[in-house]
């Protein structure tokens, strides 16, 4: 019992206040967002923001219990709750219940839990304990396979129930594996592939004029563009004569891409997928469709000014301008009534709760411990950079939310177990041999 | 230096990046450009749904069967209301009581302090007028545009359906409506809801604190413009349906054509029927209540949605599978003594001459010929089931018993028993083609919808095939029959020839036989009439015919309830139907009179009346 309590003291407090900072300002830009007059009981459970209480009790909860249990237990139980949470992200495919277009989501009798929302720390845990496994080498194409199946498995079946922004998610554990020993030219090859993909959209549908009344359009541009800088290259290197076979092949595999996105983008990808692309890509203004919600979002947004309207004094929020405010959009509730200032320290305050656990990671001594927090970092990275960059136009309408801020029982849940599993295997590191 | 601790910091770097781009973003939108801002404080902006127009529809002939007109919401903001607003005068203006008045308010005010929510909906042109003058008076309260359905033809409610209010359940379902939203609710405009809407644009208006616009925010900017809906155009020839609601007026059935050609559905009856203007604006719900409490269920469209055993009309379709199986010859004769007789088994028959070959067997309607055709085509096999198995294919290449895919929502899919039906009814291997005999005049388990029989007439009449029924011709314009892949021939695996001798027959029996009621001058008229044994009551008269025989151009299924036989009701008003189609005028009005007379709901009534 005595070892339990201490647990609880070697908490590293600097990252619990962090969270009760976050989840308490969370709830209220909720109460601001759905904002009443008639009813201002903050524990009224018919609002949004009553309801939203009662899950941050919970989330509480979870996490008190999560730092009794022994933190064996999660690197034990790693693989189980794994094949637990794909079972159930399976299950949900067939008896979910349909929201908004996808099918994510347990109804128990008026209460909704989404699946996806858990997947995150169990995948987390099964690639921490899979890549923290003895004599373990990245390099090996094997272990390769079997950590792309770890990541991609629940990844895909998200993805069967129509949640792309959720699925998305998942490519935040790459960063996970690049740690581990991916070689960065991996990650390098992959941004450029995203480059030269969203260079082809844009370029394809326009036409160039050339000299001597040449047209062009620009797909084909981009391919002798490509292919006078390989020759460049070849050129300066054509001392090492190997180097021939290397650019053909670059040279094919990008003709390759220019002209498999057409067929990407017509054929695989579903109508409203492409066009969040394209209004992304400022190629086609939508303003009903996702262009239309960024619009609403950077008038609430820059309405705020310096110091905001004040709190509860938003008015776009509350005219129903912003859809999704008090979910996917909470960060415009947050620009409109604390202006720059108030979202400024948002930012400042989830880089701080980044930071602090990169550096908790420095000093695990267990490798299980380690890539669990690096890959913690990664998951809410990739959230902090997406959801708040689609409201300032920076980023995809993905629908994704913001964590311990946006309303949603499943994912302050979801976030609060990610965190709380670290904390709790940061608070034992000490007892680890 | 170990490797890991390098790239995280390579990440924290990553970090840091993002953060001070986001953080130059906001600066850039919060601080630096006015775009988004407000001109003045004291404005506030006002988010008004601009509704499209929906989609027109026309009938086959170009006649406008729906349009719209122009309505208005009254919306308020409660928060914007003043405190000291004249109540009073406020009420008067709407013509509502003070209590009523308070009532919405605290409705509106439950929804949103701050949202616009819906004050009086769907108020007409005229009074519209009237509250727009004094609307300034009132802060917090504004008008908004939206469209009502009105049909001048006031005719085939149950093909066009109706619109009416999103429920909350749709709105979960599928983020495009938001509450107050209009969707089509049955109908061609619940089907072709996608296409009849059109896209809702928005208008974000700035409004002063004394209720006046000042404008389009940043001159519409961040305005959408509303999408109208595309129009439609129907199969349906209005003059013949609206003559086949005159027809059976006073009486309950369904009366479906079709043009076999194309599969055009050329009207599609269902009695009683209603105003469709009932189903319009702030009547709707009292109407609405009203008609699904009547117990003749005018809004039940019973063209899809009824059930009925096709009677003898089907022995032409026994005819044509015991041609093809070869167990029928059309000089096939078998005797009939006032009906058929197989141990204690009897199935009785009116009186006729006997024996009776196969074009008089249909003529005159005997029982016993297609008890002994039936009986043949199952017993042709080794076992009742592999002879069921073949006779219920057949019967369901004809569209019987298999939905026929129309572009309306409900449609029945109708019943012939599957064979494994009698191996649970009656134990497997117990039972024979003398068991379900009755399949072979009609009754029995059959059920088919009154499009179901039309579709199979139609089939006779193409010799063999069928295009599948549909109602809606085009979309703006454009044929569907071209760019709608739903829309298909399917084809029967019997014979041409054979279709030949059952078509005379059926000719026969409008020439010289039990259709004679529907014979018309110089025209082939081929039918067969029916009556359908109803366990609940009077016998239901029923008739299904097609025309010109040899170069077909409308095929026809009546149903009359309670008409006992098909040569009494359904086959005159078939044949008025055809007549009307083909001629556009009708050469015997003392038919006609007593068809439109005839009131088969309060037959008493009717006769008090005449005295
Ligand atoms: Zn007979």
């Amino acid at each position: 019992m005595r070892k339990n309590s201490s647990a609880i003291e070697r908490m590293d407090w600097m990252l619990v206040a962090l969270f009760f900072v976050l989840i308490i300002a969370g709830w209220l830009n909720i109460y601001a967002a759905v904002y009443n007059e008639e009813f201002t009981n903050i524990f009224d459970t018919s609002q949004r923001y009553g309801k939203q209480l009662l899950w941050m009790g919970t989330a509480v909860v979870i996490a008190t219990v999560v730092m009794l249990i022994d933190e064996r237990f999660f690197s034990t139980f790693g693989y189980l709750i794994y094949g637990i949470i794909v079972f159930l992200l399976l299950l949900v495919i067939f008896i979910g219940a349909e929201t908004k277009g996808a099918t994510s989501w347990f109804s128990l009798g008026g209460f909704k839990i989404q699946p996806s929302e858990f997947s995150k720390f169990a995948t987390n845990l099964a690639l921490a304990k899979y890549l923290s496994t003895l004599n373990i080498n990245i390099k090996k194409f094997k272990t390769k396979l079997l950590a792309f199946a770890i990541i991609g498995v629940p990844a895909m079946l998200i993805l069967l129930q129509n949640d792309t922004g959720s699925a998305l998610v998942y490519a935040s554990f790459i960063l996970v594996l690049y740690r581990e020993g991916l070689s960065g030219n991996i990650l390098l090859i992959g941004v450029l592939v995203a480059i030269l993909f969203v260079l082809t959209l844009i370029l394809q549908a326009e036409v160039y004029k050339m000299p001597f009344d040449l047209f062009l359009n620009g797909a084909t541009l981009l391919v002798l563009c490509i292919t006078v800088l390989l020759t460049l290259v070849f050129y300066v290197q054509r001392k090492q004569k190997r180097i021939i076979w290397l650019l053909l092949t670059i040279w094919i595999a990008c003709i390759g891409l220019i002209k498999s996105v057409d067929y990407v983008f017509s054929d695989v990808l579903e109508p409203h997928q492409s066009k969040r692309i394209n209004v992304l890509l400022g190629l086609e203004s939508d303003p009903r469709g996702a262009g239309y919600n960024v619009n609403q979002s950077l008038i609430a947004i820059g309405s705020g000014g310096i110091t905001g309207k004040g709190y509860l004094k938003g008015t776009q929020t509350k005219y129903d301008f912003v859809p999704e405010q008090s979910t996917d959009f909470i960060f415009c509730t947050i620009g409109e009534e604390w202006g720059f200032l108030g979202s400024t320290m948002v930012i400042i305050l989830f880089l701080a709760l980044l930071l602090r656990i990169l550096f908790v990671c420095t000093r695990q001594r267990s490798t299980f411990a380690q890539i669990y927090g690096y890959g913690l970092a990664a998951i809410l990275f990739f959230h902090f950079a997406i959801n708040i960059g689609m409201t300032i136009g920076l980023a995809p309408v993905i629908g994704i939310p913001l964590p311990f801020f946006s309303y949603g029982g499943s994912s302050l849940w979801g976030f609060t177990l990610l965190l709380f599993i670290f904390i709790k295997m940061d608070a034992d590191r000490l007892e680890v041999l | 230096m170990n490797q890991r601790l390098q790239k995280t910091w390579v990440l924290a770097g990553i970090f840091v990046c993002i953060g001070i781009v986001y953080i130059i973003r906001l600066f850039n939108v919060q601080v630096l450009d006015n775009r988004y801002k407000m001109d003045a404080d004291n404005n506030v902006l006002r988010k008004v749904i601009k509704y499209p127009a929906r989609g027109l529809i026309y009938d086959r002939e170009g006649k406008l069967l729906v349009y719209n007109e122009a309505a208005y919401d009254l919306m308020v903001i409660p928060r914007q209301v003043e405190e000291n607003m004249d109540t009073l005068e406020f009420c008067a203006l709407l013509e509502m009581d003070k209590a009523t008045f308070m009532e919405k308010m605290s409705k509106a005010k439950k929804y949103s302090n701050y949202k616009a929510s819906k004050f009086e909906k769907e108020i007409s042109t005229i009074s519209y007028a009237k509250i727009q003058e004094q609307l300034f008076k009132y802060p917090g309260f504004f008008v908004q545009r939206r469209t009502l359905r009105t049909y001048p033809e006031r005719s085939a409610p149950h093909i066009l359906g109706y619109v009416g209010e999103v429920s909350p359940s749709v709105i979960e379902e599928n983020s495009y409506y938001k509450s107050g939203d209009h969707i089509g609710i049955s109908g061609i405009e619940k089907t072709y809801e996608e296409v009849l809407r059109g896209k809702r644009g928005i208008e974000i208006q700035m409004v002063d604190v004394f209720n006046r616009t000042k404008g389009k925010f940043k001159d519409g900017l961040f305005d959408t413009a509303a999408v109208a809906g595309s129009d439609l155009q129907l199969t349906i020839d209005n003059d013949l349906q609206r003559y086949g609601e005159y027809l059976m007026q006073n009486k309950k059935g369904s009366i479906v054509a079709i043009e076999p050609s194309t599969g055009e559905v050329l009207a599609m009856i269902s009695m009683p029927t209603y105003d469709p203007n009932l189903l319009v604006g702030r009547a709707r719900s009292v109407n609405y209540k009203q008609l699904s409490l009547d117990s003749l269920n005018p809004l039940f469209n019973r063209a899809l949605m009824a059930k009925y055993p096709p009677g003898s009309t089907f022995k032409s379709i026994n005819a044509l599978i015991g041609l093809q199986e070869e167990v029928l010859t059309p000089h096939t004769k078998y005797s009939c003594n006032m009906g058929y007789r197989s141990g204690r088994f009897h199935m009785g028959c009116h009186s006729h001459q006997s024996p009776v070959d196969l074009e008089f067997s249909i003529q005159t309607s005997c029982n016993a010929y297609y008890s002994n055709v039936f009986r043949n085509i199952i017993d042709k096999y080794p076992t009742a089931e592999e002879g069921y198995e073949v006779w219920h294919e057949y019967v369901k290449s004809f569209g019987l018993g298999v939905k026929t895919g129309i572009d309306l929502p409900n449609e029945l899919q109708g019943f012939v028993p599957e064979p494994t039906y009698y191996d649970r009814y009656y134990r497997k291997g117990s039972w024979g083609s003398l068991t379900i005999v009755s399949l072979a005049i009609g009754q029995g388990e059959l059920g088919f919808t009154p499009l179901q029989m039309a579709n199979m007439t139609a089939t006779i009449a193409n010799r063999g095939y069928h295009i599948s029924p549909h109602i809606v011709k085009s979309v703006s314009n454009q044929p569907r029959s071209i760019i709608d892949p739903s829309i298909q021939r399917k084809e029967v695996n019997i014979a041409p020839e054979h279709f030949e001798h059952v078509i005379e027959a059926m000719y026969k029996v409008v020439e010289e036989g039990t259709g004679r009621s529907a014979r018309i001058d110089s025209i082939k008229v081929c039918g067969k009439t029916g009556t359908v044994q109803n366990p609940h009551g009077d016998d239901h008269s029923t008739f299904i015919a097609f025309a010109p025989k040899d170069d077909p151009k409308i095929a026809i299924s009546v149903y009359v309830e309670n008409g006992y036989w098909g040569s009494r009701w359904a086959a005159p008003i078939a044949g008025l139907m055809v007549e009307k189609y083909l001629r556009d005028t009708i050469g015997r009005p003392e038919i006609e009179e007593r068809m439109v007379k005839g009131n088969l709901i309060h037959p008493q009534i009717a006769s008090n009346e005449e005295e």
